[in-house]
């Protein structure tokens, strides 16, 4: 029972960060090309950033 | 590179071969300003597939100046592209940035924006997901623990923390069906969400209340997992569901904003269309659309009717021809008088027929729908009557309450909730891949249904585009030479010529079009003229099915180039293959008789109506759906947009009009028409597993539904039959996927066969 009371909150808290997590990547755009993004990360560029 | 360097090769073949690229004028009215003098455009490129196009295409747009940003979306097969309007004070040609692209052997079409961009609900929804998802996985947790047998204190701990969790869901996530279900209940009608709304609102109230009492059973989980599911069904089904489309805009975009009015005293004004009144005279340069209805006073030119009939070569006129508003005056200036002001011109007919023309669309009503119209009051009754059954045979309001509640649980539309949506987005993703591009899931249902298909002529069955079928038997220099005057003239022929040649030297001489008749050039060499062959060799023209140019240095005939419009690529396998589906097959044309004639012949079809006007075609559709028959309507161009409109169904390729783009309901991508019979069988298919999912969810309920009813539904027996029938719907639903389909157009396969004859390369 005593250790319920730190481990409940320590699960929630976590499954919080993964929830942020996710609303994050929503709302940055990371799902927007799935298929793209991983023939992306091959593509070296010039290895300057793209404006 | 490898994987695309062979396509990229045959694209283009194939963008020879009768691509047309969007106009520059045509981009820059449907790109969209987004301030500060940049301007954004979204091309649809159905032949990127893998990194090294990205790259090709990035590439390409970003070496051009105008170019702010430019980014490929190889999820959508897409790409916006952010230019500037003016770069060092010149207007900058949006055409040119298509034209980069398809340098590099990509086809592209314009992807009109608005359809599916930023969709603030469907963001609201997928947060909702998220949120419904985290607390579902929290408190499932915390409930197995419960089930496996933990002691009294720590199971009203647990329920407590289960019912933090799943309060503040319940207000966020559940809010979407609390309001559906009480607009439905306000107009004094029920849907789907009622039961929903009321099943996790009272099994909510009933578990706090056991809470309290230290109970032993509490249904938090089921409340927050029929959330998690019913959304993750209802933000697939939103994804599906047909936006807002502006065909009707698109239409008024053709009218042009005046016209130079010539007084009396021969004295020009500039008009506002709307202030045109009939009797006025017109000066309508090369180039512009006709504003009004009018009669032509003076000058020859041709017209490009293609709003009027569908048509790609242009008809010559001259004095005493009546004109339609919104047709284009290609070649020569003319001067009109006006017969109609723009209320009642052709234009704004179409824009009437348009507006009247809604047809099965508005009739038609989604499968869900139907489906909550029975269901939400046979569980409501359900429900209630199993509360006044257990009253009455125990008179125990807590457990007849309880029995009530886990009785909605079990019933709750869950799997009926994901039945639909999730099969019509895998059809929608299996239709995508195969280059068919659909706008509202009902759409799909309502192709299932269809027993007739209309086909339009030039643009649809054809490529509608004359292409150079002789040139293989041309000298490489004449058509050099060809082009080099082709490229002063905007007739389509001209165009083809252009299309055919492998390079456009620059021509010195006196340059000037006959409008009507062609080209003509003095240079040191002689009086070059290329067009008709009266105009050219000054002989008599010689009337032929097929369209023809000459080329000739004075008088001398030098060459002559045949065009023909030629059929989309397997097309004939495409009817034959809807004929085999049992569908009736017909076609409605503006053109001539004689041609469609002939067409139908060569395709082997008995029915087909010609010289029909955009009235005409709606009227066919209007005359299917009274007889009883449910018709896809397919067709391209302006004048066929009222009848895609009308029709039950209707489907337009991706080189379609702007305006029939936005009024069908499904657009394909690739040249070949076998994307017709792809889209009517993966229709049907989806049809099939969403009956048989239909019949899944109900055979379900079947078999829980007594057991809640006489009390053995615990919140374990709870979770696990509701779980189950989701999964056991979805994987049913996946099937559609994995399976090719004999329909399917290849990207690449089958373009090699379609390189023209001899392009002179």
């Amino acid at each position: 029972m005593n250790t319920l009371v730190y481990l409940i909150p320590i699960a929630l808290v976590l499954g919080g960060l993964g929830l942020l997590a996710f609303l994050w990547a929503v709302r940055s755009g990371q799902y927007e090309d799935l298929e793209g993004a991983s023939w992306r990360v091959l593509d070296e560029g010039d290895g300057r950033p793209q404006t | 590179m490898s994987c695309c360097a062979a396509g990229a090769a045959t694209n283009l073949a194939a963008e020879r071969a009768g691509q047309r690229l969007p106009s520059s004028e045509e981009i820059w009215l449907t790109s969209r300003a987004l301030g500060g003098g940049l301007r954004q455009t979204d091309l649809s490129v159905p032949g990127v597939h893998c990194g090294a196009c990205i790259t090709t295409i990035e590439a390409a747009l970003r070496e051009r100046s105008e170019v702010e940003r430019a980014r490929v979306n190889l999820s959508t097969r897409r790409v916006s592209i952010v230019w500037k309007e003016e770069v060092a004070g010149k207007r900058s040609d949006p055409g040119e940035l298509v034209r980069a692209v398809g340098e590099r052997g990509y086809e592209t079409h314009i992807f009109t924006p608005g359809e599916g961009e930023g969709d603030a609900v469907l963001k609201q929804l997928i947060r909702a997901v998220a949120v419904s998802g985290f607390a579902a996985a929290n408190i499932m947790l915390l409930s197995v623990s419960v089930w496996s047998g933990a002691d009294a204190a720590t199971r009203d701990l647990f329920h407590w923390v289960s019912a933090m969790i799943a309060g503040p869901t319940l207000i966020y996530a559940g809010r979407f069906f609390y309001q559906s279900a009480w607009n439905a209940l306000r107009h004094g009608r029920t849907n789907m969400d009622l039961p929903i709304a009321l099943a996790v609102t009272l099994s909510y109230a009933m578990s706090l209340y056991e809470t309290i009492g230290h109970g032993e059973h509490a249904w938090f989980d089921a409340t927050v997992t029929l959330l998690f599911f019913l959304l993750i069904g209802r933000t697939l089904d939103h994804m599906m569901r047909g936006r807002a489309r502006s065909a009707i805009s698109g239409l008024a975009r053709l009218s042009p904003r005046g016209a130079t009015v010539l007084h009396a005293d021969g004295s020009p004004e500039y008009r506002a269309v709307d202030e045109i009144e009939p009797g006025e005279r017109l000066m309508i340069a090369a180039g512009e659309r006709i504003p009004v209805d009018g009669c032509v006073v003076s000058g020859t030119s041709d017209l490009d009717r293609s709003v009027v009939n569908g048509e790609s070569e242009p008809t010559p006129v001259s004095s005493g021809d009546a004109v339609e508003a919104g047709t284009l005056n290609l070649t020569g200036p003319l001067v009109l008088r006006a017969t109609a002001n723009a209320r009642n011109s052709f234009l704004a007919e179409i824009m009437g027929l348009m507006e009247a023309a809604e047809g099965g669309r508005a009739r038609y009503r989604r499968v869900a729908d139907r489906a909550a119209q029975y269901y939400s009051p046979f569980v409501h009754l359900l429900a209630l009557l199993t509360f006044i059954g257990w009253m009455l045979v125990e008179g125990d309001v807590r457990h007849a309450m309880l029995i009530a509640v886990a009785v909605l649980i079990i019933t709750c539309p869950c799997a009926l909730g994901l039945a639909v949506p999730v099969v019509q987005v895998v059809a929608a993703g299996r239709l995508f891949q195969g280059g068919v591009m659909v706008k509202d899931g009902s759409a799909m249902e309502r192709l299932a249904e269809i027993d007739t298909v209309l086909l339009d002529k030039t643009g649809t069955l054809t490529v509608g585009r004359p292409r150079l079928v002789n040139a293989q038997h041309l000298a490489p220099d004449l058509l050099t030479m060809a082009a080099a005057l082709a490229v002063h003239s905007r007739h389509p022929i001209a165009t083809a010529i252009q299309d055919a040649a492998a390079r456009v030297p620059p021509l010195a001489g006196e340059i000037r079009e006959i409008p009507g008749a062609g080209i003509e050039a003095e240079t040191a060499d002689g009086v070059y003229r290329l067009g008709s062959r009266g105009f050219a060799t000054g002989g008599v023209g010689v009337e032929s099915r097929q369209s023809e140019a000459c080329l000739s240095l004075d008088r001398r005939e030098l060459a002559c180039f045949r065009f023909e419009d030629r059929l989309r690529p397997a097309t004939a396998g495409a009817i034959h293959a809807l004929g085999g589906m049992g569908l009736a097959v017909e076609i409605l044309s503006g053109d001539r008789e004689p041609i469609v004639q002939a067409l139908a012949a060569e395709l082997g079809l008995e029915n087909w109506k010609a010289g029909l006007s955009p009235r005409g075609k709606v009227e066919v559709c209007a005359a299917a759906s009274r007889s009883g028959h449910k018709a896809l309507m397919v067709g391209d161009g302006i004048n066929d947009a009222p009848a895609l409109r009308s029709a039950h169904v209707s489907m337009a390729p991706a080189t379609a009009a702007d305006v029939g783009r936005q009024a069908a309901d499904f657009v394909f991508m690739h040249q070949a028409l076998t994307a017709v019979p792809f889209a009517i069988e993966t229709s049907r298919r989806a049809g099939r597993l969403i009956r048989q999912n239909f019949a899944l969810a109900i055979g379900y309920n079947a078999i829980a539904v007594p057991i809640a009813i006489l009390g053995y539904a615990t919140p374990l027996v709870a979770a696990i039959a509701m779980s189950s029938s989701s999964l056991i719907v979805v994987a049913n639903a996946l099937r559609l996927a994995g399976t090719a389909s004999p329909n399917t157009f290849g990207r690449r396969e089958h373009i090699a066969p379609l390189q023209p004859s001899g392009s002179g390369l």
